[in-house]
Protein backbone atom coordinates (compact mmCIF):
# COMPACT_ATOMS: atom_id res chain seq x y z
CA UNK A 1 0.00 0.00 0.00
CA UNK A 2 2.77 2.07 0.82
CA UNK A 3 4.71 1.50 -2.25
CA UNK A 4 1.68 2.26 -4.26
CA UNK A 5 1.44 5.52 -2.92
CA UNK A 6 4.86 6.43 -3.58
CA UNK A 7 4.20 5.64 -6.99
CA UNK A 8 1.26 7.53 -7.20
CA UNK A 9 3.30 10.28 -6.09
CA UNK A 10 6.31 10.22 -7.88
CA UNK A 11 3.61 10.01 -10.79
CA UNK A 12 2.06 13.46 -9.81
CA UNK A 13 5.74 14.65 -9.76
CA UNK A 14 6.67 13.98 -13.56
CA UNK A 15 2.87 14.49 -14.60
CA UNK A 16 3.24 17.25 -17.31
CA UNK A 17 2.48 20.54 -16.20
CA UNK A 18 -0.33 21.95 -18.66
CA UNK A 19 1.18 23.84 -20.94
CA UNK A 20 0.06 27.42 -22.57
CA UNK A 21 -2.12 27.36 -25.00
CA UNK A 22 -3.31 29.78 -28.01
CA UNK A 23 -7.08 29.45 -28.49
CA UNK A 24 -8.18 29.66 -32.13
CA UNK A 25 -11.75 30.66 -33.14
CA UNK A 26 -12.55 28.94 -36.62
CA UNK A 27 -15.08 30.85 -38.23
CA UNK A 28 -16.34 28.17 -40.83
CA UNK A 29 -16.03 25.09 -38.85
CA UNK A 30 -17.95 26.66 -35.87
CA UNK A 31 -14.84 25.12 -33.67
CA UNK A 32 -12.10 26.18 -31.72
CA UNK A 33 -8.60 25.23 -32.50
CA UNK A 34 -6.42 24.94 -29.14
CA UNK A 35 -2.78 25.35 -30.15
CA UNK A 36 0.29 24.08 -27.40
CA UNK A 37 2.65 26.60 -26.75
CA UNK A 38 5.46 24.02 -26.33
CA UNK A 39 4.54 22.12 -29.29
CA UNK A 40 3.10 24.08 -31.87
CA UNK A 41 0.72 21.63 -32.91
CA UNK A 42 -3.35 21.81 -32.41
CA UNK A 43 -3.96 19.39 -29.28
CA UNK A 44 -7.60 20.38 -29.12
CA UNK A 45 -11.13 21.02 -31.29
CA UNK A 46 -13.54 22.43 -29.12
CA UNK A 47 -17.48 22.58 -31.19
CA UNK A 48 -18.97 26.21 -30.62
CA UNK A 49 -21.86 28.09 -31.83
CA UNK A 50 -22.30 29.50 -35.36
CA UNK A 51 -19.51 31.55 -36.89
CA UNK A 52 -17.29 31.67 -33.80
CA UNK A 53 -15.07 35.43 -33.79
CA UNK A 54 -14.08 37.36 -31.40
CA UNK A 55 -12.82 35.46 -27.94
CA UNK A 56 -11.58 36.37 -24.85
CA UNK A 57 -10.85 35.10 -21.50
CA UNK A 58 -11.92 36.34 -18.21
CA UNK A 59 -8.88 37.26 -15.69
CA UNK A 60 -8.81 33.99 -14.07
CA UNK A 61 -8.90 31.95 -17.11
CA UNK A 62 -11.69 29.73 -15.95
CA UNK A 63 -14.07 31.09 -18.48
CA UNK A 64 -13.56 31.74 -22.30
CA UNK A 65 -16.12 33.81 -24.11
CA UNK A 66 -16.82 33.60 -27.53
CA UNK A 67 -18.94 35.54 -30.06
CA UNK A 68 -21.12 33.46 -31.83
CA UNK A 69 -22.09 36.15 -34.26
CA UNK A 70 -24.53 34.04 -36.47
CA UNK A 71 -25.90 32.34 -33.29
CA UNK A 72 -26.43 36.23 -31.98
CA UNK A 73 -24.90 35.25 -28.55
CA UNK A 74 -21.67 35.55 -26.71
CA UNK A 75 -21.47 31.93 -25.38
CA UNK A 76 -19.96 31.24 -21.82
CA UNK A 77 -17.28 27.79 -22.05
CA UNK A 78 -15.68 26.39 -19.68
CA UNK A 79 -12.14 26.13 -20.87
CA UNK A 80 -11.25 22.45 -19.11
CA UNK A 81 -13.86 20.77 -20.32
CA UNK A 82 -15.01 22.55 -23.53
CA UNK A 83 -18.34 22.67 -22.23
CA UNK A 84 -20.60 25.67 -22.98
CA UNK A 85 -21.61 26.78 -19.66
CA UNK A 86 -24.51 29.12 -20.68
CA UNK A 87 -25.38 32.09 -23.21
CA UNK A 88 -25.08 35.61 -22.60
CA UNK A 89 -28.13 37.81 -24.13
CA UNK A 90 -25.65 39.98 -26.73
CA UNK A 91 -27.74 41.55 -29.58
CA UNK A 92 -27.89 40.88 -32.63
CA UNK A 93 -24.61 39.54 -34.95
CA UNK A 94 -22.01 40.44 -31.86
CA UNK A 95 -18.68 40.74 -33.98
CA UNK A 96 -15.94 41.70 -31.60
CA UNK A 97 -16.40 42.85 -27.72
CA UNK A 98 -13.62 43.81 -24.90
CA UNK A 99 -14.03 42.68 -21.56
CA UNK A 100 -13.58 45.31 -18.56
CA UNK A 101 -10.49 45.70 -15.94
CA UNK A 102 -13.79 44.78 -13.50
CA UNK A 103 -13.83 41.01 -15.04
CA UNK A 104 -17.40 41.51 -15.35
CA UNK A 105 -18.84 43.51 -17.76
CA UNK A 106 -18.66 43.00 -21.25
CA UNK A 107 -19.04 45.20 -23.75
CA UNK A 108 -19.76 44.07 -27.41
CA UNK A 109 -20.32 45.70 -31.19
CA UNK A 110 -23.40 44.00 -32.76
CA UNK A 111 -22.54 44.65 -36.56
CA UNK A 112 -26.38 44.80 -37.72
CA UNK A 113 -27.85 47.08 -34.95
CA UNK A 114 -25.16 49.75 -34.67
CA UNK A 115 -25.33 49.41 -30.91
CA UNK A 116 -22.85 48.67 -28.43
CA UNK A 117 -23.91 46.18 -25.80
CA UNK A 118 -22.80 45.88 -22.60
CA UNK A 119 -23.58 43.11 -20.66
CA UNK A 120 -23.08 42.00 -16.90
CA UNK A 121 -21.57 38.10 -16.97
CA UNK A 122 -22.30 37.97 -13.65
CA UNK A 123 -26.30 38.67 -13.43
CA UNK A 124 -26.27 37.62 -17.05
CA UNK A 125 -28.47 41.16 -18.65
CA UNK A 126 -28.00 43.74 -20.56
CA UNK A 127 -27.10 46.85 -18.56
CA UNK A 128 -26.67 49.36 -21.24
CA UNK A 129 -27.18 49.54 -25.19
CA UNK A 130 -25.26 52.81 -26.56
CA UNK A 131 -26.04 54.25 -30.14
CA UNK A 132 -22.97 54.15 -32.19
CA UNK A 133 -22.05 54.14 -36.00
CA UNK A 134 -22.98 51.56 -38.71
CA UNK A 135 -21.60 48.37 -38.69
CA UNK A 136 -19.45 48.81 -35.10
CA UNK A 137 -16.90 46.14 -35.02
CA UNK A 138 -13.31 46.94 -33.18
CA UNK A 139 -13.63 47.29 -29.71
CA UNK A 140 -11.05 48.51 -26.76
CA UNK A 141 -10.89 49.92 -23.05
CA UNK A 142 -8.43 52.06 -21.37
CA UNK A 143 -6.26 50.34 -18.75
CA UNK A 144 -8.30 52.45 -16.06
CA UNK A 145 -11.76 51.12 -17.30
CA UNK A 146 -12.70 54.57 -17.95
CA UNK A 147 -12.96 54.48 -21.50
CA UNK A 148 -14.13 52.11 -23.85
CA UNK A 149 -14.09 52.19 -28.26
CA UNK A 150 -16.02 50.94 -30.81
CA UNK A 151 -15.05 51.52 -34.32
CA UNK A 152 -17.89 51.81 -36.67
CA UNK A 153 -16.89 50.79 -40.21
CA UNK A 154 -19.16 52.26 -42.28
CA UNK A 155 -19.50 55.42 -40.32
CA UNK A 156 -15.51 55.69 -40.50
CA UNK A 157 -15.81 56.50 -36.49
CA UNK A 158 -13.77 55.81 -33.30
CA UNK A 159 -16.83 56.61 -30.84
CA UNK A 160 -15.23 57.46 -27.07
CA UNK A 161 -18.09 55.65 -24.43
CA UNK A 162 -17.72 57.11 -21.23
CA UNK A 163 -18.24 53.97 -19.07
CA UNK A 164 -19.80 55.60 -15.84
CA UNK A 165 -22.33 56.96 -18.18
CA UNK A 166 -22.52 54.44 -20.31
CA UNK A 167 -22.75 57.34 -23.43
CA UNK A 168 -20.36 58.92 -26.24
CA UNK A 169 -18.46 61.56 -25.32
CA UNK A 170 -16.73 62.00 -28.54
CA UNK A 171 -15.94 60.92 -32.20
CA UNK A 172 -12.79 60.62 -34.20
CA UNK A 173 -12.89 60.30 -37.88
CA UNK A 174 -10.43 57.52 -39.17
CA UNK A 175 -9.73 56.15 -42.53
CA UNK A 176 -12.24 54.26 -44.42
CA UNK A 177 -13.50 50.81 -42.76
CA UNK A 178 -11.76 51.19 -39.10
CA UNK A 179 -11.09 47.47 -37.77
CA UNK A 180 -9.36 47.51 -34.73
CA UNK A 181 -8.49 49.59 -31.44
CA UNK A 182 -5.91 49.51 -28.83
CA UNK A 183 -5.19 51.25 -26.15
CA UNK A 184 -1.32 51.49 -25.21
CA UNK A 185 -0.74 50.16 -21.70
CA UNK A 186 -0.31 53.23 -20.20
CA UNK A 187 -2.94 54.29 -21.64
CA UNK A 188 -2.13 57.63 -23.45
CA UNK A 189 -2.71 56.67 -26.43
CA UNK A 190 -5.30 54.84 -28.63
CA UNK A 191 -4.19 53.05 -32.05
CA UNK A 192 -7.14 52.45 -34.64
CA UNK A 193 -6.80 50.29 -37.69
CA UNK A 194 -8.47 51.28 -40.98
CA UNK A 195 -8.65 48.71 -43.72
CA UNK A 196 -9.95 50.01 -46.66
CA UNK A 197 -8.06 52.97 -45.91
CA UNK A 198 -4.86 51.19 -45.45
CA UNK A 199 -3.57 52.90 -42.61
CA UNK A 200 -3.32 53.27 -38.64
CA UNK A 201 -4.27 56.58 -36.51
CA UNK A 202 -2.74 56.80 -33.32
CA UNK A 203 -4.49 59.39 -31.16
CA UNK A 204 -3.48 61.14 -27.77
CA UNK A 205 -6.61 59.70 -25.35
CA UNK A 206 -6.19 63.16 -23.25
CA UNK A 207 -7.49 65.40 -26.25
CA UNK A 208 -8.48 62.78 -28.56
CA UNK A 209 -5.93 64.67 -30.87
CA UNK A 210 -4.77 62.45 -34.09
CA UNK A 211 -0.84 62.07 -33.58
CA UNK A 212 0.00 60.04 -36.08
CA UNK A 213 -0.82 58.10 -39.36
CA UNK A 214 0.92 55.01 -40.20
CA UNK A 215 0.70 53.99 -43.75
CA UNK A 216 2.11 50.34 -45.51
CA UNK A 217 3.67 49.38 -48.42
CA UNK A 218 4.35 45.69 -49.11
CA UNK A 219 7.02 45.08 -51.60
CA UNK A 220 5.50 43.53 -54.66
CA UNK A 221 2.26 43.77 -53.35
CA UNK A 222 -0.80 46.14 -55.12
CA UNK A 223 -1.48 48.78 -52.38
CA UNK A 224 -5.54 47.58 -52.29
CA UNK A 225 -4.33 44.92 -50.70
CA UNK A 226 -1.97 45.76 -47.87
CA UNK A 227 -5.75 46.41 -45.60
CA UNK A 228 -4.49 46.81 -41.99
CA UNK A 229 -7.05 44.66 -39.03
CA UNK A 230 -5.67 43.20 -36.16
CA UNK A 231 -3.01 44.46 -34.12
CA UNK A 232 -0.75 43.51 -31.11
CA UNK A 233 2.07 45.70 -28.90
CA UNK A 234 5.09 44.17 -26.98
CA UNK A 235 5.47 43.62 -23.85
CA UNK A 236 7.95 46.75 -23.73
CA UNK A 237 5.58 48.61 -25.93
CA UNK A 238 8.25 49.51 -28.20
CA UNK A 239 6.61 47.76 -31.34
CA UNK A 240 3.31 47.16 -32.78
CA UNK A 241 2.66 44.18 -35.29
CA UNK A 242 -0.08 44.29 -37.55
CA UNK A 243 -2.07 42.46 -39.34
CA UNK A 244 -1.98 43.41 -43.14
CA UNK A 245 -4.76 41.13 -44.29
CA UNK A 246 -4.61 40.42 -48.03
CA UNK A 247 -1.11 41.05 -48.34
CA UNK A 248 -0.32 38.08 -46.25
CA UNK A 249 2.18 40.26 -44.38
CA UNK A 250 2.35 41.23 -40.94
CA UNK A 251 3.73 44.80 -40.20
CA UNK A 252 6.61 45.55 -37.63
CA UNK A 253 6.04 48.73 -36.39
CA UNK A 254 8.45 51.18 -34.26
CA UNK A 255 5.62 52.19 -31.61
CA UNK A 256 8.07 55.28 -30.66
CA UNK A 257 8.97 56.61 -34.34
CA UNK A 258 5.76 55.30 -35.36
CA UNK A 259 7.91 53.96 -38.73
CA UNK A 260 7.40 50.44 -40.11
CA UNK A 261 10.49 48.26 -39.47
CA UNK A 262 9.72 45.09 -41.13
CA UNK A 263 7.32 43.25 -42.96
CA UNK A 264 6.89 39.74 -42.32
CA UNK A 265 5.48 36.80 -44.91
CA UNK A 266 2.36 34.86 -43.22
CA UNK A 267 -0.71 32.96 -44.65
CA UNK A 268 -3.36 34.48 -46.43
CA UNK A 269 -5.53 37.13 -45.16
CA UNK A 270 -3.97 37.49 -41.88
CA UNK A 271 -6.57 38.60 -39.24
CA UNK A 272 -6.21 38.88 -35.54
CA UNK A 273 -3.30 37.59 -33.82
CA UNK A 274 -1.87 37.09 -29.60
CA UNK A 275 1.43 36.61 -27.96
CA UNK A 276 2.13 33.30 -26.04
CA UNK A 277 1.53 33.81 -22.26
CA UNK A 278 5.75 35.04 -21.87
CA UNK A 279 5.41 37.24 -24.76
CA UNK A 280 7.83 35.53 -27.27
CA UNK A 281 6.05 34.35 -29.89
CA UNK A 282 3.21 35.84 -31.83
CA UNK A 283 0.18 33.67 -33.23
CA UNK A 284 -1.33 34.95 -35.96
CA UNK A 285 -4.53 34.12 -37.94
CA UNK A 286 -4.81 33.25 -41.29
CA UNK A 287 -7.86 32.97 -42.69
CA UNK A 288 -8.31 32.12 -46.25
CA UNK A 289 -5.10 29.75 -46.13
CA UNK A 290 -7.05 28.28 -42.21
CA UNK A 291 -3.64 28.41 -40.89
CA UNK A 292 -1.85 30.08 -37.57
CA UNK A 293 1.58 31.54 -38.74
CA UNK A 294 4.06 31.47 -35.33
CA UNK A 295 6.19 34.65 -35.46
CA UNK A 296 9.27 34.50 -32.93
CA UNK A 297 9.32 38.15 -31.66
CA UNK A 298 12.84 38.52 -30.92
CA UNK A 299 14.11 37.67 -34.65
CA UNK A 300 10.97 38.76 -36.55
CA UNK A 301 11.07 35.83 -38.39
CA UNK A 302 7.74 33.50 -38.98
CA UNK A 303 9.12 29.70 -38.03
CA UNK A 304 6.13 27.56 -38.75
CA UNK A 305 2.53 27.56 -39.68
CA UNK A 306 0.21 25.25 -37.99
CA UNK A 307 -2.95 24.23 -39.71
CA UNK A 308 -5.92 24.74 -37.87
CA UNK A 309 -10.26 24.72 -39.22
CA UNK A 310 -11.35 26.93 -41.80
CA UNK A 311 -11.15 30.75 -41.76
CA UNK A 312 -9.31 31.36 -38.37
CA UNK A 313 -10.56 34.66 -36.83
CA UNK A 314 -9.70 35.65 -33.45
CA UNK A 315 -6.54 34.06 -31.10
CA UNK A 316 -6.87 34.29 -27.29
CA UNK A 317 -3.60 33.17 -25.00
CA UNK A 318 -4.05 31.17 -21.84
CA UNK A 319 -1.37 30.23 -19.49
CA UNK B 1 53.04 10.24 -49.72
CA UNK B 2 51.23 7.27 -52.37
CA UNK B 3 50.91 7.79 -55.90
CA UNK B 4 47.53 7.90 -55.34
CA UNK B 5 47.24 10.94 -53.38
CA UNK B 6 50.13 12.81 -55.38
CA UNK B 7 48.08 12.09 -58.57
CA UNK B 8 45.02 14.07 -56.75
CA UNK B 9 46.91 16.64 -55.18
CA UNK B 10 48.38 17.45 -58.85
CA UNK B 11 45.19 17.57 -60.67
CA UNK B 12 43.21 19.66 -57.81
CA UNK B 13 46.29 21.66 -58.12
CA UNK B 14 45.69 21.70 -62.21
CA UNK B 15 41.95 22.67 -61.64
CA UNK B 16 42.39 25.40 -58.92
CA UNK B 17 45.00 27.17 -61.21
CA UNK B 18 43.42 26.59 -64.25
CA UNK B 19 40.04 27.75 -61.85
CA UNK B 20 42.17 31.48 -60.63
CA UNK B 21 43.38 31.62 -64.19
CA UNK B 22 39.60 31.84 -65.31
CA UNK B 23 38.33 34.86 -63.48
CA UNK B 24 35.95 35.33 -65.66
CA UNK B 25 34.54 31.81 -65.10
CA UNK B 26 34.45 32.54 -61.07
CA UNK B 27 32.01 36.09 -62.16
CA UNK B 28 30.00 33.91 -64.47
CA UNK B 29 29.67 31.23 -61.82
CA UNK B 30 28.38 33.31 -59.51
CA UNK B 31 26.76 36.24 -61.93
CA UNK B 32 24.52 33.92 -63.46
CA UNK B 33 22.71 32.08 -60.06
CA UNK B 34 22.45 36.51 -59.20
CA UNK B 35 20.95 37.49 -62.17
CA UNK B 36 18.06 34.65 -61.15
CA UNK B 37 17.72 35.65 -57.51
CA UNK B 38 17.64 39.37 -57.64
CA UNK B 39 15.92 39.74 -60.87
CA UNK B 40 14.12 36.48 -62.25
CA UNK B 41 12.52 36.31 -58.56
CA UNK B 42 11.65 39.25 -57.78
CA UNK B 43 9.52 39.58 -60.81
CA UNK B 44 8.00 36.27 -60.19
CA UNK B 45 7.71 36.98 -56.13
CA UNK B 46 4.05 37.03 -56.16
CA UNK B 47 3.23 34.53 -59.22
CA UNK B 48 4.29 31.60 -57.80
CA UNK B 49 1.36 31.84 -55.32
CA UNK B 50 1.54 30.11 -51.25
CA UNK B 51 1.75 26.28 -50.11
CA UNK B 52 3.95 24.89 -47.51
CA UNK B 53 6.25 21.78 -48.82
CA UNK B 54 8.77 20.35 -46.71
CA UNK B 55 11.25 20.97 -45.54
CA UNK B 56 9.90 24.68 -44.96
CA UNK B 57 7.82 25.04 -42.45
CA UNK B 58 6.41 28.43 -43.19
CA UNK B 59 5.23 30.43 -45.98
CA UNK B 60 8.44 31.55 -47.33
CA UNK B 61 9.03 33.71 -50.64
CA UNK B 62 10.13 33.19 -53.93
CA UNK B 63 13.65 34.22 -53.66
CA UNK B 64 14.14 31.83 -50.62
CA UNK B 65 12.30 29.21 -52.79
CA UNK B 66 14.81 29.28 -55.61
CA UNK B 67 18.29 29.48 -53.39
CA UNK B 68 18.51 25.46 -53.28
CA UNK B 69 17.72 25.42 -57.12
CA UNK B 70 20.58 27.75 -57.80
CA UNK B 71 22.95 25.90 -55.86
CA UNK B 72 22.41 23.07 -58.25
CA UNK B 73 22.49 25.38 -61.04
CA UNK B 74 25.99 26.52 -60.23
CA UNK B 75 27.21 22.49 -59.65
CA UNK B 76 25.13 21.75 -62.94
CA UNK B 77 27.09 24.62 -64.80
CA UNK B 78 30.30 23.86 -63.03
CA UNK B 79 29.74 19.60 -64.05
CA UNK B 80 29.46 21.00 -67.42
CA UNK B 81 32.51 23.37 -67.49
CA UNK B 82 34.64 20.24 -66.28
CA UNK B 83 33.17 18.01 -69.04
CA UNK B 84 33.97 21.16 -71.56
CA UNK B 85 37.56 20.99 -69.83
CA UNK B 86 37.86 17.64 -70.75
CA UNK B 87 37.42 18.10 -74.05
CA UNK B 88 39.52 21.06 -74.40
CA UNK B 89 42.19 18.86 -72.76
CA UNK B 90 42.04 16.09 -75.36
CA UNK B 91 42.08 18.81 -78.18
CA UNK B 92 45.26 20.04 -76.97
CA UNK B 93 47.37 16.91 -75.82
CA UNK B 94 47.31 17.66 -72.33
CA UNK B 95 44.66 13.83 -71.60
CA UNK B 96 46.64 11.76 -73.35
CA UNK B 97 49.42 12.78 -71.14
CA UNK B 98 47.09 12.64 -68.38
CA UNK B 99 45.93 9.20 -68.70
CA UNK B 100 49.46 7.60 -70.02
CA UNK B 101 49.63 7.53 -66.02
CA UNK B 102 50.31 4.44 -64.54
CA UNK B 103 47.37 4.96 -62.20
CA UNK B 104 44.61 3.30 -63.17
CA UNK B 105 42.10 5.27 -64.60
CA UNK B 106 39.22 5.61 -62.64
CA UNK B 107 41.22 6.86 -60.17
CA UNK B 108 42.43 10.35 -62.50
CA UNK B 109 38.61 10.38 -63.20
CA UNK B 110 37.72 10.47 -60.14
CA UNK B 111 40.57 12.80 -58.77
CA UNK B 112 39.51 14.63 -61.65
CA UNK B 113 35.53 14.87 -60.68
CA UNK B 114 36.89 15.79 -57.06
CA UNK B 115 38.41 18.88 -57.92
CA UNK B 116 35.79 19.87 -60.26
CA UNK B 117 33.41 19.15 -57.42
CA UNK B 118 35.82 21.10 -54.78
CA UNK B 119 35.72 24.19 -56.98
CA UNK B 120 32.06 24.02 -57.38
CA UNK B 121 31.15 23.85 -53.52
CA UNK B 122 33.31 26.74 -53.00
CA UNK B 123 31.08 28.65 -55.97
CA UNK B 124 28.23 27.74 -53.90
CA UNK B 125 29.52 29.27 -50.29
CA UNK B 126 30.46 32.08 -52.51
CA UNK B 127 26.80 31.90 -53.43
CA UNK B 128 25.66 32.04 -50.44
CA UNK B 129 27.09 34.48 -48.44
CA UNK B 130 25.92 37.12 -51.46
CA UNK B 131 22.71 35.59 -50.85
CA UNK B 132 22.54 36.04 -47.34
CA UNK B 133 23.51 40.08 -47.85
CA UNK B 134 20.81 40.65 -49.63
CA UNK B 135 18.74 39.14 -46.62
CA UNK B 136 18.17 35.54 -47.62
CA UNK B 137 19.77 34.02 -44.26
CA UNK B 138 19.20 30.08 -43.92
CA UNK B 139 19.47 28.25 -40.86
CA UNK B 140 23.30 28.58 -39.35
CA UNK B 141 23.27 24.33 -39.15
CA UNK B 142 22.13 24.38 -42.63
CA UNK B 143 25.55 26.14 -43.58
CA UNK B 144 27.48 23.61 -42.47
CA UNK B 145 25.19 20.59 -43.19
CA UNK B 146 24.54 21.06 -46.56
CA UNK B 147 28.40 20.38 -47.82
CA UNK B 148 28.18 16.17 -47.56
CA UNK B 149 24.83 16.98 -49.43
CA UNK B 150 26.79 19.19 -52.12
CA UNK B 151 29.78 17.09 -52.66
CA UNK B 152 27.46 14.52 -53.74
CA UNK B 153 25.17 16.24 -55.53
CA UNK B 154 28.75 17.57 -57.13
CA UNK B 155 29.82 13.98 -57.54
CA UNK B 156 26.68 13.36 -59.64
CA UNK B 157 26.96 16.16 -61.79
CA UNK B 158 30.46 15.88 -61.95
CA UNK B 159 30.00 12.68 -63.08
CA UNK B 160 27.53 13.47 -65.65
CA UNK B 161 29.88 15.94 -67.02
CA UNK B 162 32.05 13.47 -67.36
CA UNK B 163 29.75 10.17 -69.48
CA UNK B 164 29.42 13.56 -71.48
CA UNK B 165 33.20 14.87 -72.31
CA UNK B 166 33.08 10.65 -73.67
CA UNK B 167 31.42 11.19 -76.38
CA UNK B 168 31.84 15.27 -77.22
CA UNK B 169 34.78 15.05 -79.91
CA UNK B 170 35.00 18.71 -80.65
CA UNK B 171 34.60 21.92 -78.55
CA UNK B 172 31.72 22.82 -80.77
CA UNK B 173 29.87 20.79 -79.91
CA UNK B 174 29.48 22.33 -76.48
CA UNK B 175 26.58 23.97 -77.90
CA UNK B 176 24.42 20.94 -78.44
CA UNK B 177 25.01 20.13 -74.72
CA UNK B 178 23.81 23.51 -73.08
CA UNK B 179 20.75 22.96 -75.30
CA UNK B 180 20.04 18.95 -74.89
CA UNK B 181 21.44 18.89 -71.51
CA UNK B 182 21.35 21.82 -69.02
CA UNK B 183 18.43 23.67 -70.00
CA UNK B 184 16.21 20.27 -70.15
CA UNK B 185 17.91 19.53 -66.73
CA UNK B 186 17.52 22.71 -64.90
CA UNK B 187 13.68 23.57 -66.36
CA UNK B 188 12.23 20.77 -65.94
CA UNK B 189 13.15 20.01 -61.97
CA UNK B 190 12.10 21.60 -58.79
CA UNK B 191 15.07 23.95 -59.15
CA UNK B 192 12.74 27.16 -60.23
CA UNK B 193 9.31 25.32 -59.32
CA UNK B 194 8.12 22.94 -57.05
CA UNK B 195 6.82 19.82 -58.43
CA UNK B 196 2.80 20.77 -57.43
CA UNK B 197 2.76 23.21 -59.47
CA UNK B 198 3.80 21.65 -62.44
CA UNK B 199 1.33 18.83 -61.72
CA UNK B 200 -0.99 21.69 -61.86
CA UNK B 201 -0.01 22.71 -65.11
CA UNK B 202 1.03 19.05 -66.40
CA UNK B 203 0.81 15.72 -64.83
CA UNK B 204 3.17 14.66 -67.97
CA UNK B 205 5.67 17.30 -66.72
CA UNK B 206 5.58 17.01 -63.34
CA UNK B 207 6.42 13.00 -63.86
CA UNK B 208 9.47 14.09 -66.48
CA UNK B 209 10.63 16.39 -63.78
CA UNK B 210 10.57 13.63 -60.72
CA UNK B 211 12.42 11.17 -62.21
CA UNK B 212 14.98 14.31 -62.73
CA UNK B 213 18.00 13.12 -61.35
CA UNK B 214 18.86 17.06 -60.81
CA UNK B 215 15.18 17.75 -59.29
CA UNK B 216 16.72 14.87 -56.54
CA UNK B 217 20.53 16.74 -56.71
CA UNK B 218 18.03 20.28 -55.55
CA UNK B 219 16.32 18.49 -53.00
CA UNK B 220 18.97 17.14 -51.30
CA UNK B 221 20.56 20.10 -51.26
CA UNK B 222 17.52 21.89 -50.28
CA UNK B 223 16.73 19.71 -46.77
CA UNK B 224 20.12 20.18 -46.09
CA UNK B 225 20.16 23.73 -46.27
CA UNK B 226 17.11 23.24 -43.41
CA UNK B 227 19.18 21.04 -41.51
CA UNK B 228 17.32 18.01 -42.85
CA UNK B 229 18.51 14.20 -45.21
CA UNK B 230 15.43 13.22 -48.12
CA UNK B 231 16.50 9.97 -47.80
CA UNK B 232 14.42 9.36 -51.24
CA UNK B 233 16.57 12.21 -52.99
CA UNK B 234 19.93 10.88 -51.09
CA UNK B 235 19.43 7.12 -52.85
CA UNK B 236 18.47 8.89 -56.75
CA UNK B 237 21.30 11.42 -56.25
CA UNK B 238 23.61 8.26 -54.87
CA UNK B 239 22.04 6.17 -57.70
CA UNK B 240 22.26 8.30 -60.50
CA UNK B 241 26.37 8.66 -59.31
CA UNK B 242 26.71 5.43 -59.85
CA UNK B 243 25.19 5.27 -63.35
CA UNK B 244 27.30 8.74 -64.23
CA UNK B 245 30.31 7.12 -63.24
CA UNK B 246 29.70 3.81 -64.31
CA UNK B 247 28.91 5.68 -68.08
CA UNK B 248 32.15 7.93 -67.27
CA UNK B 249 35.28 4.60 -66.61
CA UNK B 250 33.21 2.66 -69.67
CA UNK B 251 33.19 6.02 -72.16
CA UNK B 252 36.82 6.45 -71.08
CA UNK B 253 37.76 2.59 -71.23
CA UNK B 254 40.04 2.90 -74.18
CA UNK B 255 39.18 -0.71 -74.87
CA UNK B 256 35.18 -0.79 -74.56
CA UNK B 257 34.02 2.79 -74.51
CA UNK B 258 33.19 5.58 -76.77
CA UNK B 259 36.86 6.52 -77.40
CA UNK B 260 37.97 3.88 -79.23
CA UNK B 261 34.45 4.15 -81.39
CA UNK B 262 36.31 7.84 -82.14
CA UNK B 263 39.29 6.20 -83.41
Amino acid sequence: MRSLALVLMSLAFVAPVSAAEIWVSNEKDDTISVIDVETLEVVRTIPTGERPRGITFSKDYSRLYICASDSDTVQVMDPETGEILHNLPSGEDPEQFVLHPNDRHLYIANEDDAITTVVDTETRKVIAQIDVGIEPEGMAVSPDGKIVITTSETTNMAHWIDTESQSIFANSLVDSRPRHAEFTKGGSELWVSSEIGGTVTVFKVEDQAEVAKIRFEVQGVHADRVQPVGFEFTEDEKRVFIALGPSNHVAVVNAETYEVEDYILVGRRVWHMDFSPDKTLLFTTNGVSGDVTVIDVAALEAIKTIKVGRFPWGAAARP
Amino acid sequence: MSAYLISLLAILERETLRFIGQRGRFVAALVRPLVWLLVFAAGFRAALGLSITPPYETYITYEVYIVPGLCGMIQLFNGMQTSLSLVYDREMGSMRLLLSSPLPRWWLLLSKLMAGVAISIFQVYAFLAIAAVFGIVLPWEGYLLVLPALVISGLTLGALGLALSSIIRQLENFAGVMNFVIFPMFFLSSALYPLWRMAESSELLHDICAVNPFTHAVELIRFALYAQVNFMALFWTALALAVFMALALWGYDPARGFMRRKG
